[in-house]
């Protein structure tokens, strides 16, 4: 989205002259660009669920296999403690463990997981994953970080445009008085972009956070979540076929995370999900189990550097 | 000054008929889903014959906690009334469990796909019917909330609606209590 705004943007300032005092007052490019943008985002909303389903190469369930019909098992039961109506199941036959949900609303939702967390996780965990999928759908997230592009885009047009009416105005004026409070001003907007950003990938930590919490309101059950999750990090396996735009859905972040994992301040504000220790401590508090405790030593078979945070 | 006074009379009402709806909606999903848990519990009368008769041949010396199973069944089956309904379907979700116990220590029965696929089936029917009891409940606790916390209590007042009630198994040392789930019409 914001790619065309900029590219409306600059075409409007090059070739119309839009926001010089020679040129049309009315920005065309910028308007139609930020016309297409807008549906191209809601089409890829609407039917978007699809065109990622056949982007990672998803299968349906094969009910010969014994895990395929353990996974539709799974699912209608999750369905059922969520109050959703049951989503399709599909499977991608790929070893990185992983799972994640699609669909704009819960009659229209899609669950796919992959065949290397079905060999991974026992049912109790897979129920867990499932769960913290179901509620993906159940809490319209889908929905949510599309607003949230949307909004992105926004800031992005609207920064640009301050950004060049100062430039225009300077051209006016010779006012040296006013140029100490225009540089911290002009250096917020060449920034807004850049924390709008940041504010969304903050937006999508908080949504996992909440799956992860509502997932235990619909299996009651936070320890089997936490050992999955467990089970995932140590698995530490990219899922090749994700992409940035669709990274937000999966429930471990699909990338490349560095073998001695520092929880580096700057890589944590722009991940997607949050640190993965940290949701696992999180489900042992909810289970009730203190760290520290010999309790939480006894359950969890290793305990990763915390983040205190 | 009256098209404030209309505006507010305007808002009020409008208030007055979302928090209707959201009530009426409540107990509208929640006699679906008291419907919902019979529908499961229909799947596991199905089921159980299978079970039986395949692990019969290889589990000689359970023939008692077998027969218990199939006893439990009928009693269910047969069961009128929510209360004795309700009990009878925990009797037999307790002989079931002593059979799965039962089902370790026998390694050939293990090693049968048809005992895996039916063991599967029977997991899960028993865990869809916890589901659609705790949904159930989940469904009560907050038409429940809707009606006491103010300001929609007086609405809920206004328009008589009674709480719901909770699915409860009576225990075998307490006093059932009469489980009436009788929703106004």
């Amino acid at each position: 989205m914001i790619f065309f705004l900029l590219v409306g943007l600059s075409v409007d300032f090059v070739y119309f002259g839009a926001f010089t005092p020679g040129g049309p007052r009315f920005p065309i490019a910028t308007v139609s660009a930020l016309m297409f943008a807008l549906t191209l985002t809601l089409t890829a909303f609407g039917f978007g669920g699809n065109l990622i389903l056949g982007a990672v190469g998803a299968e349906g369930l094969d009910i010969k296999i014994p895990e395929h019909r353990e996974l539709h098992n799974v699912v209608t039961e999750m369905a059922l403690a969520s109050g959703c109506p049951m989503p399709k199941v599909h499977v991608v036959y790929d070893p990185a463990p992983n799972a994640f949900a699609t669909g704009r609303d819960e009659k229209s939702s899609a669950i796919c997981v992959t065949t290397g967390l079905l060999a991974l996780l026992d049912r109790e965990e897979t129920q867990g994953v499932v769960a913290h999928e179901m509620a993906h759908i159940k809490n319209r997230d889908t929905l949510v970080m599309m607003l949230v592009s949307v909004l992105l885009g926004g800031v992005a047009l609207l920064s640009d445009w301050a950004q060049r009416s100062f430039l225009r105005s300077r051209h006016g004026r010779r006012d040296g008085g006013n140029l100490i409070l225009v540089i911290p001003a002009l250096l917020l907007i060449m920034l807004s972009p850049l924390i709008s950003r940041m504010l969304a990938m903050a937006v999508s930590r908080q949504r996992e956070y909440l799956a992860d919490a509502t997932a235990v309101e619909f299996t009651r059950n936070p320890l089997a979540l936490a050992k999955g999750l467990e089970k995932l990090r140590d698995a530490n396996m990219p899922f090749q076929k994700a992409s940035r735009g669709t990274a937000h859905l999966f429930i471990v972040s699909p990338f490349h995370r560095g073998v001695d994992e520092r929880d580096g301040k700057l890589a944590d504000l722009l991940g997607t999900h949050p640190p993965i220790n940290r949701r696992i401590l999180l489900l042992y508090q909810m289970a009730g189990l203190r760290p520290g405790s010999q309790e939480f030593r006894d359950s969890s078979a290793q305990t990763a550097p915390l983040a205190a945070r | 000054m009256t098209w404030v006074f209309w505006g507010i009379i305007l808002v009020f009402a409008g208030w007055v008929i979302w928090t209707y709806n959201g009530l009426v909606a409540l107990k509208n999903q929640l006699q679906n889903a008291w419907k919902q848990i019979d529908v499961q519990l229909k799947r596991r009368y199905d089921l159980i014959p299978n079970l039986v008769e395949t692990v019969k041949g290889y589990m000689k010396h359970e023939q008692d906690t077998l027969q218990k199973v199939v006893d439990a069944r009928s009693k269910a089956m047969a069961s009128t009334g929510i209360k004795e309904s309700a009990e009878a379907e925990s009797a037999l979700s307790q002989s079931l469990g002593k059979i799965f116990l039962l089902m370790e220590n026998y390694p050939e029965l293990k090693a049968n796909q048809n005992v895996l696929q039916l063991q599967e089936e029977l997991t899960t029917t028993e865990n869809q019917i916890a589901f659609s009891r705790q949904y159930y409940n989940d469904l009560v606790m907050r038409f429940n909330m809707k009606q006491e916390v103010f300001p929609s209590n007086m609405i809920a007042s206004f328009f008589r609606f009674q709480p719901g009630e909770f699915f409860d198994v009576a225990d075998a040392e307490k006093i059932a209590p009469r489980v009436n789930l009788t929703l106004p019409a």
